[in-house]
């Protein structure tokens, strides 16, 4: 490090993170992601202000990773657990990270209902349209025709049902604030995704509602391709289904 | 000075939770104990104590919030029935493996599924044997009137930060609705004081904190489980409770908790009035089981009555507890139909023939 002159550094990793290896397959949106977070929370100076809820999937070991209290939530309960703590602790920073199945399979009544109620945390759900941490079975947001090791022969959805777009049934919830949908495939969507998180965090001050980011991340190891054939696909495949860009901003629908 | 209350079972544990310094309470209504959502939603302490009090969209949240609560070291409460406290069993087992402090309050209705609205005990084995996945166990208190509804939450709130362990409150149909004279607690401060291990935000001084119950590691997860064993052995020595009432002579002795031990006492009081030594042996800690106590209790017994609102759960732990020595028997009707005293004195006189 000290051979690098501070006038040309142009990136270190957030000194939130603990430095621990980060477990994800190399090429996955995760580790984009969870490094997004800790930078935004470094930034605007919130460490001992924050406390972060890990879900059950490939961002469970997100305690390992950061250097704030985090609390690990059972399957899809993130937000009940995040409600909990933000109803005890009102003054403090909470957010949750979470899968698509944690969040919206297992999970959707609880992210429903406290978006509905307005709970004023940041919700931080990632949408690789499988599940990850499990070996790539069909996710509620698995797109029609896509193949997983529970829908071998593409997803069926005369028999499977179709893909859930749950954001924007969020988006249309009055407890929601702030909702939008984001991806992390190149370094200008990284940047969009860094911004909403850091809205995110900043509209926890106003106590307005709920702010929930989408991020549309893709899942190499669970699509069975190189990252870069993963990106590839998700961009010409998921984004027809999960368009990018704001829904809900300061609590006015923009679509 | 006193503060005396004709209340409700279920009544007195909520404002007993009021009293008793909780900062949270998150349920979900479901009868015979929805009065308890009820009546803080009416008392609305946020305004008085700064107690939260929020009804949760399933039960499966409500102890979830809990769990998010209690990371931060707070005093929180929940309630429900039996198939709302089926419902929590995942995010029990949660909390106890992660050693959070938590008050759960289940006033038992007949199952199994839906069941019926009426009164029972056939939960036992659920309460007192951890209920959800894992070597675990909660810490049992089972009231028989509503004056120990009321002191029982302080109770289990001081019992569940002592151990960093959730305490069930066993409770009943009957014990739930019946109104009691009952002399309210006083009033304590909420927790002022942050717990080292909470999640409450990182601050300078210390470490990050961490609630999980995961370890990847089989070895950590086993010293974890021996960690936990080591914490239930030392409940076992260091809190059991009980009431051992005419049982210094007696030949026969009911065995009972809850509304079934009032019921027995009844019946206890009959028997003597007709020339039966009969005593009553009520244990106030379901789990950790009273058993030395009891077989203390039964060392001039004949026979043990084992009295319960189940086909018979508690006589297990009753019969392990006198090695099996006496005679035990069980009695008691079930799947919501409360036994009456006469029959109880009769189940003691079988004992006789
Ligand atoms: C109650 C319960 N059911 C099932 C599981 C198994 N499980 C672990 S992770 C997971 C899916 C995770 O997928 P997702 O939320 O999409 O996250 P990802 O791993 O893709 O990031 C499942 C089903 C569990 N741990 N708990
Ligand atoms: S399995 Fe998929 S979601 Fe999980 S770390 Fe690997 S690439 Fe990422």
């Amino acid at each position: 490090m000290e051979i690098i002159s501070k006038e040309n550094l142009v990136y270190r990793p957030s000194e939130l993170l603990t430095g621990a290896t980060f477990n994800f397959c190399p090429g996955c949106g995760h580790g984009t992601v969870v490094r997004l977070v800790m930078e935004v929370v470094e930034e605007m100076g919130i460490q001992s202000e924050t406390i972060g809820i890990s879900p059950v999937g490939c961002s469970v070991l997100l305690y390992d990773f950061y250097n704030i209290d985090v609390i690990q939530a059972a399957h899809g309960r993130a937000t009940a657990v995040a409600t909990g703590i933000k109803r005890v602790l009102p003054e403090k920073y909470v957010f949750t990270y979470q899968g698509d199945g944690d969040l919206a399979a297992i999970g959707t009544g609880e992210t429903i209902h406290t978006c509905n109620r307005g709970e004023n945390i940041a919700v931080i759900f990632i949408n690789n349209g499988i599940y990850g941490m499990t070996g790539g079975q069909m996710a509620p947001t698995t797109i029609p025709e896509m193949k997983t090791s529970t829908s071998p022969r593409g997803r069926n959805t005369d028999t499977m049902g179709y893909n859930l777009s749950i954001t924007e049934m969020i988006a249309r919830l009055e407890g929601a604030y702030y909702v939008t949908r984001q991806a992390v495939h190149n370094s200008a969507a990284v940047r969009k995704t860094k911004r909403a998180i850091r809205m995110a965090f900043e509209n926890q001050k106003l106590n307005k509602g709920t702010s929930f980011i989408e991020v549309v991340s893709s899942c190499n190891s669970g699509y069975k391709m190189t990252p870069l054939q993963a990106n590839r696909w998700m961009e010409e495949n998921m984004f027809p289904y999960y368009p990018l860009g704001d829904m809900k901003v300061n609590g006015v629908l923009k679509v | 000075m006193k503060e005396l209350r004709l209340m409700k079972g279920n009544e007195a544990i909520a404002e007993a939770a009021i009293r008793a310094g909780a900062d949270a309470y998150f349920g979900y209504p479901i009868t015979p104990q929805s009065e308890i959502l009820e009546y803080l939603a009416d008392q609305n302490p946020v305004e008085t104590t700064g107690m939260v009090v929020l009804q949760a969209e399933s039960e499966v949240a409500a102890i979830n919030m809990v769990y998010g609560a209690a990371s931060a070291g707070r005093r929180v409460m929940t309630s429900s029935s039996s198939p709302g406290i089926s419902l929590m069993t995942e995010g029990i087992s949660y909390l106890a493996g992660a050693e959070l402090p938590c008050v759960i309050v289940n006033v038992a209705r007949g199952g199994p599924g839906l069941g019926t609205i009426q009164p029972s005990q056939a939960d036992y084995f659920q309460s007192t044997r951890g209920g959800g996945h894992g070597d675990y166990r909660l810490l049992v208190l089972a009231p028989a009137s509503v004056q120990e509804m009321a002191d029982f939450v302080a109770l289990g709130f001081d019992l569940a930060f002592k151990y960093r362990n959730p305490v069930l409150i066993l409770s009943d149909g009957v014990i739930g609705q019946m109104m009691e004279k009952v002399e309210l607690p006083e009033f304590r401060p909420r927790r002022k004081e942050n717990e080292s291990w909470a999640t409450t935000g990182k601050t300078p001084g210390r470490e990050r904190n961490i609630i999980t119950s995961l370890n990847l590691d089989a070895c950590i997860h086993e010293q974890h489980n021996i960690k936990l064993q080591a914490k239930y052995r030392r409940m076992e020595e260091e809190e059991t409770r009980c009431e051992a009432i005419l049982c210094d002579d007696a030949e026969y002795i009911a065995v009972a908790y809850g509304a079934s031990a009032r019921i027995s006492r009844k019946a206890v009081e009959q028997a003597r009035e007709q020339g039966i030594r009969a005593g009553l042996f009520r244990p106030v800690t379901l789990f950790p089981f009273p058993a030395r106590e009891l077989k203390t209790a039964a060392k001039n017994a004949k026979g043990l009555l084992s009295v319960e609102m189940s086909a018979g759960q508690m006589i297990e732990d009753v019969r392990l507890a006198v090695d099996c020595r006496i005679p035990v028997k069980h009695f008691g009707r079930y799947g919501g139909v409360v036994h009456a005293p006469g029959e109880v004195l009769e189940a003691i006189k079988t004992f006789q023939v």
